[in-house]
């Protein structure tokens, strides 16, 4: 039960914006990020799937941006606590680069430049919910939102969407990232405030 | 898991930033750099949750510091450096992190480097050096608008003074003080290359401060010899390339 703070009042949003809790609105769109800033160029930049032996999918830059594209705008809900609402993409989804892929995996492993990891259940990229974005607000990706090109899994917590994504490993158990490692939820559903490990 | 602290004294680091010393009963510790989640409550039951980093060293105690900046528009801080007196209870969750960490048992060099209000995680850093009597060997450029807008500037003073000293550089960004052989201007690659450790002494580089002091810092850092692996980030505020 919280206690009251005398003399608190606090600025509530506007009635009709349904935010996840203890979230708060934002206009600005915030970086946070563990290290530094990776910036790959173009004609290096690849995308792997892998099951963690063998590689099955491979794509350079150029095969990557032939696939089939999608606009689509999402709200973004950071652990930090800022909600950044009507953000709009360009990307290809997630569903196209699985498409031939034919495994019994139920977990997935996303990889970045810079060596950043999220961990996530393989539904939670199926099924129209997650995309390898590379273009924001109809400009390219900058580097410090993830660019050349991110993953994004609006309905968790934007930590699972890794910047500067480069891979997608299968697994058949689950195991910890990054951040999952280090004190924050293994799952991270946003509406249900999984922010760090031991919140239900 | 909520803590409840009582504010037992309030400091004014700056015009604008607060340190607020609490008193938690049941606090389990912290490392330094570690930061907290505090939360407010209105009467209504409506509540706002903001993060702030420990400056505090750990302490046997039970007590917490931390350092507040008022922002212009913010929904907690004005709160936190304004109406928040001695006695008064605040709910706190924490302390959370492992990743921009400085633990006792570092023995490598350490180049902190900080922008504005990106001190205070540092600080606990330096502090729990002192408290323990590491003999790790600390480097502090410290990048700040003016002279008055220093945190902790008595602490850093005897810090930096005695024996196993932390060695402190200031960089000035807006105004400098009288005689101070840099001009004021930013942080750029020739500083760093003066005043951090040599690249092949393989420091851990903590950068904190907002996102562009950061990314500018962490560009010199790199260029300067030190690896990726090396440098760990924390940032805050926007990108300032968009509104």
């Amino acid at each position: 039960m919280a206690i009251i703070s005398r003399g608190f009042s606090g600025r509530r949003s506007a009635a009709d914006v349904k935010l996840p809790p203890g979230q708060y609105l934002t206009t600005d769109f915030p970086v946070l990020s563990a290290g530094p800033t990776p910036h790959v160029p173009l004609d290096r930049w690849e995308f792997v799937i892998d099951d963690g032996t063998n590689v099955l999918r491979r794509w350079d830059w150029e095969s990557f941006r032939a696939l089939p594209t999608e606009t689509f705008t999402v709200d973004l809900h950071c652990v930090t606590r800022w909600s950044k609402l009507g953000t709009s993409w360009e990307g290809v989804s997630v569903d196209t680069m699985l498409a031939d892929v034919k495994t019994d995996a139920s977990y997935a492993m996303a990889r970045s430049y810079g060596d950043y990891t999220t961990n996530l259940p393989l539904k939670d990229l199926r099924n129209k919910q997650a995309w390898i974005a590379f273009r924001f607000d109809n400009k390219d990706l900058a580097p410090e939102h993830g660019g050349p090109a991110r993953l994004l899994v609006p309905h968790l917590y934007l930590w699972k969407s890794a910047k500067w994504v480069r891979g997608i490993t299968l697994m058949h158990l689950d195991k910890p990232g990054f951040w999952e490692s280090l004190g924050y939820h293994i799952y991270g559903d946003a509406w249900r405030e999984q922010r760090y490990s031991g919140d239900e | 898991m909520w803590h409840l602290g009582t504010v037992i004294a309030l400091h004014d680091e700056t015009a604008t930033a607060r340190t607020i010393t609490l008193e938690v009963s049941d606090w389990p510790g912290h490392i330094a750099g570690q930061h907290v989640d505090v939360r407010l409550t209105a009467s209504d039951g409506y509540s706002a949750v903001r993060s702030y980093s420990i400056a505090s060293a750990p302490n046997s105690e039970r007590r917490v510091e931390l350092t507040v900046e008022r922002l212009p528009d913010g929904e907690v801080s004005p709160y936190l450096t304004q109406e928040v007196a001695i006695g008064d209870s605040l709910e706190m969750r924490g302390p959370i992190g492992g990743w921009f960490v400085w633990r006792t048992q570092q023995t490598e060099p350490i180049q902190l480097v900080a922008g504005g209000s990106g001190i205070v995680p540092l600080m606990a850093m330096i502090r729990t050096r002192a408290s323990t009597g590491s003999t790790a060997p600390f480097r502090l450029l410290y990048s700040v608008r003016e002279p008055g807008a220093v945190f902790y500037r008595d602490d850093l003073l005897a810090l930096s003074n005695r024996d196993n000293k932390v060695s402190l550089t200031y960089a000035y960004t807006r105004v400098a003080p009288k005689d101070w052989p840099r001009p004021p201007r930013r942080i750029d690659a020739a500083l760093i290359a003066d005043v951090t450790w040599p690249s092949n002494l393989a420091a851990i580089c903590y950068v904190c401060g907002p996102t562009p002091f950061v990314e500018n810092a962490v560009g010199f850092l790199s260029a300067s010899g030190n690896t990726s692996d090396k440098i760990r980030t924390e940032r805050f505020g926007p990108t300032g390339d968009r509104k």
